[in-house]
C-alpha cells in the first residue's frame, strides 16, 4: 500500500499539472478537487455552480474562482471537512489569499504590485504625501492655512483648474491601471461572447451584492454560523455612499463648466445634497464594516490581507468625515485646513484605488461577468452519482 | 452512591445529531427543561448528520423543492423493496407520512432546502436537499436549541446508564451523574467501535480480520456505548448485530469521516479487479445509484479487502469527480505495475473482457445492449473495451456507513424491555433505524427516520417528564 501510495502521488503531480502554480493556488487547486467530489454547497453562491462545470482546476480557473469568491463564510461553516478535519477544507480562506496574489500579478505596471502586498505602508505614504502636497499647496496659493472667513469658497484658496487638473489626472490614472489589471485578468479566461441578459444579470448580482445574501436571503456568516445581513447592508451604504459623493463631483464639474455655475453651492443645491446623503452613507457603511472585520471569524479570509481591508475601510470613512466637517464648517476661518485635510484624504484614496482594497469590486465584478456568460454556455460534462 | 438531583432536568437527551437534537427542539417547545450531552467537542459535533445531505419525503404534489409527486405508496414499496420486506410496516408508514409534514418544522428552526445537486437528478422528485449539507441542518439546530434554553455540553460521552425496573433513572459521564425524569437516547450505532466491528465481521478462510481494513464514512464517536448499556440492562433489540451498510470508497479515504467525497463512481464505467488483478463482480448490473451500497461487501469478501475500478479515457467526464486523482497510465503494464498489480495478468483480464465486449449503442442512462460474451463474470450493460489511452484506476475499500442494530420500538419510540414499552426512556435515529430499514438504504432514508422518531421521542419524553411532575425527585 505504501508502494501504491506513493506511485499514485507520482501520478498525481504528473496529472494535475501542478506546475506553475503557487502554493497558494495549489491550495485552491487542492480544495476545489475535494468540494467537486462532495457539491454540498452548490447553493451557496457561483463558485460552486462554477466549480462543477470543470475537473481540472488550472491557473487561469484558480484566479476565476478566486475572484468570484465573496469570502460570506458560508461554505466553511457548512463544510464536513472543514478544520480540524484532515482535509482541512476551508474555501474561503483559500480564495482570498489566491485573490491578494491575483491583485499583485494584475497591477499595472507590474512593478507596483507589491504595493498591494505592504498595502498598510502603501496606504501611509499616500496619505502623508497627499497630506502633505496639500499644506504645500495652500501655502504656495494662499500664503498659509490661516484666512478670514471665506464664505466656503474653496477656489480661493485653492485654484478650481489646478484642482481639477490634479484630481483628473490621478483618477484617469486609476481608471487606465484598474482597467488594464481587468483586461490581464479577463484574458485568462475567456468565456465566451457578452451578451445583454448576461451583462444585466452581473450588474444585478453587483449592485443587490447577490452573493451576500447566503443563498437563501439571510445573509451571510461573520462572527460564527449564525447568518447576518449586516455586511451587506453595510456594502451597500458604503457602495452607494461613495458613489452619490462621486455623483456630487460631476454634477459640480457640470455645473461649473458647462452653466458656468460655480462653487460654493448653496445647502439646498444637487451637489451639496447628493454629497451630503452620500457622506452620511459613506460613514455608517465603512464603521460597520470596520467593526464587522473585527468581529469576523479567525478562518475566514486572509488575515494578512486585514491591514489592506482597514486601510480601505479607513480612508473612505476619513473622506466622507472630513468632507462633512468642511461642509458644516466652510463659512468659518478652518475652511482652509480642513479643505486641505480632506482634498489630501480624498487625493490618497485615489492614489491607492488600483493599489489598494478598491480593487476587489473592480476584479469581482469582472469574475461575476466571467460567470454570467458561462452559465449560458452549454455544460458538456455528464456526471451521475449515487 | 451520590444522589444529587440538583441537576434534575426533565428530559435528557444523549447524543448530538439529528435525532438528538429534534428530541430536544420538540421536548423544550413542549415546556420541558431540557439537557444535550454530545460525546464529541464541539468541533466534530452532529455525528453523522453533518455528512448527510437529504431528506426523503413524501409528497402528493410539487413541493418548493420537490417535483412532482411522491405517494406514501410509492415511498413505502421503495422502503419495502430496498430492505426485502425487512421493515416494520406500522412504523415505516408512519414515518414516511410524518416525512410529509416535518419541513414547515424544520424550516422553523433555520434549516434551508435546495433543489437536488448536480449529478444527483434523480432525486429530485423524492430527496428535499439540505442547502449547505447535513452540517448546515446541524448549525442550525444547534442554533435554535440555544436560543430556545436547551442546554448544551459538548465532550461529555455517557458510559453508564441506570436503569431500575424499565424507567430510567440517571446517566453518568464519568464520575457525574446526572438524573433526569426522562431521556431520549440517539447516539448513533457502533460502526466506530473497531473491536465491535472487528468481531461482527469475523475471521474469513484466509485468516484474516475483514474489518480491520474498513474505513468509517462518519463520525469516530459512534461507539455503541448505549447499544451495549441497554443489552445489559435486558432491552429488547431489532435487526441483525452482524450487519451495517457498507460501500466502496476510495482506498485512501482517511479512517473517520471520510463522508461523501470519497465514493468512486466509476464503477459501471469499466472494470473491477481485484488484488490478483481478477474481475469478481458484473460492474454493469443496473444503474451505479441502486448498485453503489453492494459493492462495499463485494471488496469486502475480496483478499485483502483491496479493490481497483478501471476505466479508460472514453469514461472521463461521465461520472462524478473522486476526490483522489487516479492512478493513471498511457499502457495497461503501467497502470498494473502502478498498482502493484501482477503485469500479465492485469493484462490478460483486460485482454479477455475487451475480446467479450459486444458493443451495441452505449447509452449511461439506460441499461443499455454493450454487455460482453464468454467472460465471467459477465458485465451485462455498458460493456466498453478499455483501449483508449490514457487508463485510470481508483483503489477501493469497504467504507461502513451505519450499523442496523437497534431498540425495538412502538409508535411512541418508547425503549422495550420483555415485550412492555418504557414509561421514561424513549430512542430515536440510528440506535432504532432498523425498525424500519432492517437491511439496505435509500437515499435520505436514514435522516427521515432521524427526524420522525426524533421528534416523536422528544414530544413523549416531555410529556412523560411533566406528567410525572415536579415532585418527583428522580432516583
Amino acid at each position: 500500500m505504501q508502494a501504491l501510495e506513493q506511485l499514485v502521488g507520482q501520478a498525481r503531480d504528473l496529472a494535475d499539472g501542478g506546475i506553475g502554480l503557487s502554493d497558494k493556488e495549489a491550495e485552491v487547486g487542492r480544495i476545489m478537487k475535494i468540494c467537486n467530489a462532495c457539491r454540498y454547497c452548490e447553493g451557496f453562491c457561483a463558485v460552486f455552480p462554477a466549480m462543477t462545470r470543470r475537473l481540472e482546476f488550472g491557473k487561469a480557473d484558480i484566479h476565476y474562482l478566486a475572484n468570484l469568491c465573496h469570502n460570506c463564510g458560508a461554505c466553511l461553516h457548512a463544510c464536513q471537512y472543514a478544520p480540524p478535519h484532515d482535509f482541512a477544507v476551508n474555501v474561503p480562506q483559500a480564495m482570498a489569499r489566491v485573490r491578494g496574489e491575483t491583485y499583485a500579478s494584475y497591477a499595472w505596471p507590474q512593478a507596483f504590485g507589491g504595493l498591494y502586498k505592504n498595502n498598510g505602508l502603501t496606504v501611509a505614504l499616500a496619505l502623508a504625501g497627499s497630506l502633505a502636497l496639500f499644506l504645500v499647496l495652500a501655502l504656495n496659493f494662499a500664503g498659509g492655512i490661516a484666512h478670514a472667513p471665506l464664505s466656503g469658497n474653496f477656489y480661493a484658496i485653492f485654484p478650481h483648474d489646478t484642482l481639477a487638473l490634479l484630481f483628473g489626472a490621478v483618477f484617469a490614472y486609476a481608471v487606465l491601471a484598474l482597467g488594464l489589471g481587468v483586461r490581464k485578468f479577463w484574458r485568462e479566461v475567456s468565456p465566451g461572447s457578452f451578451s445583454g441578459a448576461a451583462t444585466a444579470e452581473a450588474a444585478g448580482d453587483v449592485l443587490q451584492l447577490k452573493y451576500l445574501d447566503g443563498g437563501h436571503g439571510m445573509g451571510c456568516n461573520n462572527a460564527d454560523d449564525a447568518f447576518t445581513l449586516l455586511r451587506r447592508r453595510f456594502h451597500h451604504f458604503t457602495f452607494y455612499g461613495f458613489m452619490l459623493c462621486f455623483a456630487a463631483t460631476c454634477v459640480a464639474t457640470l455645473y461649473h463648466y458647462l452653466f458656468g455655475l460655480h462653487a460654493p453651492y448653496a445647502l439646498g443645491s444637487l451637489p451639496v445634497l447628493l454629497g451630503s446623503v452620500g457622506g452620511i452613507g459613506l460613514l455608517i457603511g465603512p464603521a460597520g464594516l470596520f467593526w464587522l472585520n473585527f468581529k469576523r471569524h479567525p478562518l475566514h479570509g486572509d488575515a494578512e490581507q486585514k491591514p489592506m481591508d482597514r486601510g480601505f475601510i479607513a480612508l473612505l470613512f476619513l473622506t466622507s468625515l472630513t468632507g462633512l466637517l468642511l461642509l458644516a464648517l466652510r463659512d468659518g476661518p478652518a475652511m482652509g485646513l480642513l479643505l486641505a485635510i480632506h482634498l489630501g484624504v480624498v487625493m490618497a484614496l485615489f492614489l491607492t484605488l488600483p493599489y489598494g482594497k478598491f480593487a476587489h469590486g473592480v476584479f469581482r465584478t469582472a469574475a461575476l461577468l466571467k460567470w454570467s456568460i458561462e452559465k449560458r454556455l452549454p455544460n458538456n460534462l455528464q456526471l451521475g452519482s449515487e | 452512591m451520590p444522589d444529587d438531583n440538583s441537576r434534575a432536568v426533565d428530559v435528557l437527551v444523549i447524543g448530538g445529531g439529528n435525532a438528538a437534537l429534534c428530541a430536544a427542539l420538540m421536548a423544550r417547545e413542549a415546556g420541558a427543561s431540557v439537557l444535550l450531552l454530545e460525546a464529541a467537542p464541539r468541533e466534530w459535533r452532529g455525528g453523522n448528520s453533518s455528512h448527510t445531505r437529504n431528506l426523503r419525503c413524501m409528497h402528493d404534489a410539487p413541493q418548493d423543492v420537490l417535483t412532482d409527486a411522491y405517494p406514501e405508496e410509492e415511498f413505502w414499496q421503495d422502503l419495502l423493496k430496498v430492505t426485502g420486506g425487512n421493515t416494520n410496516e406500522r412504523l415505516a408508514r408512519l414515518a414516511i407520512r410524518e416525512s410529509s409534514t416535518c419541513r414547515g418544522w424544520m424550516r422553523r428552526h433555520g434549516v434551508h432546502f435546495q433543489p437536488s445537486l448536480s449529478g444527483t437528478l434523480q432525486l429530485s422528485r423524492t430527496n428535499a436537499f439540505f442547502m449547505g449539507g447535513g452540517k448546515a441542518l446541524v448549525n442550525a439546530y444547534y442554533r435554535s436549541a440555544a436560543a430556545l434554553g436547551v442546554e448544551i455540553r459538548y465532550g461529555a460521552p455517557v458510559d453508564r446508564l441506570e436503569v431500575a425496573d424499565g424507567q430510567f433513572q440517571a446517566a453518568w459521564v464519568g464520575k457525574e451523574r446526572i438524573a433526569a425524569r426522562a431521556c431520549v437516547m440517539a447516539a448513533g450505532g457502533f460502526e466506530s467501535n473497531r473491536e465491535w466491528l472487528r468481531e461482527a465481521w469475523g475471521q474469513n478462510a484466509d485468516g484474516e480480520w475483514p474489518a480491520d481494513n474498513f474505513a468509517i464514512r462518519g463520525t469516530r464517536y459512534n461507539q455503541g456505548v448505549l447499544l451495549k448499556q441497554m443489552m445489559s440492562a435486558g432491552a429488547d433489540f431489532i435487526g441483525d448485530p452482524s450487519q451495517s451498510h457498507c460501500v466502496a470508497i476510495d482506498a485512501r479515504a482517511p479512517l473517520y469521516d471520510g463522508g461523501i467525497c470519497t465514493r468512486i463512481d466509476c464503477v459501471s464505467l469499466g472494470i473491477v479487479v481485484n488484488k490478483f488483478a481478477q474481475r469478481f463482480y458484473d460492474e454493469g448490473e443496473d444503474f451505479w445509484p441502486k448498485r453503489y451500497a453492494i459493492w462495499g461487501r463485494l471488496v469486502a469478501q475480496q483478499p485483502g479487502q483491496v479493490g481497483y475500478s478501471v476505466i479508460d479515457a472514453k469514461a472521463v467526464g461521465r461520472f462524478m469527480p473522486p476526490v483522489f486523482p487516479g492512478a493513471k497510465a498511457d499502457t495497461l503494464e503501467h497502470l498494473a505495475r502502478q498498482l502493484g498489480l501482477d503485469e500479465a495478468a492485469f493484462v490478460r483480464t483486460v485482454g479477455e473482457y475487451n475480446a467479450g465486449c459486444r458493443v451495441g449503442s452505449f447509452d449511461h442512462t439506460a441499461l443499455d445492449d454493450c454487455h460482453t460474451e464468454g467472460v465471467s463474470p459477465a458485465k451485462t450493460h455498458w460493456a466498453l473495451p478499455l483501449d483508449t489511452a490514457p487508463f485510470y484506476a481508483y483503489p477501493l475499500k469497504p467504507g461502513i456507513t451505519f450499523t442496523y442494530l437497534g431498540l425495538k420500538v412502538n409508535e411512541q419510540a418508547a425503549v422495550h424491555f420483555a415485550g412492555r414499552p418504557s414509561r421514561n426512556l424513549f430512542v430515536a435515529g440510528e440506535m432504532m433505524a432498523g425498525n424500519v430499514l432492517g437491511r439496505g438504504y435509500t437515499a435520505g432514508v436514514g435522516m427521515t427516520i432521524g427526524t420522525v422518531f426524533g421528534r416523536i421521542a422528544g414530544a413523549q419524553a416531555a410529556q412523560a417528564a411533566m406528567n410525572q411532575g415536579v415532585h418527583h425527585a428522580g432516583a
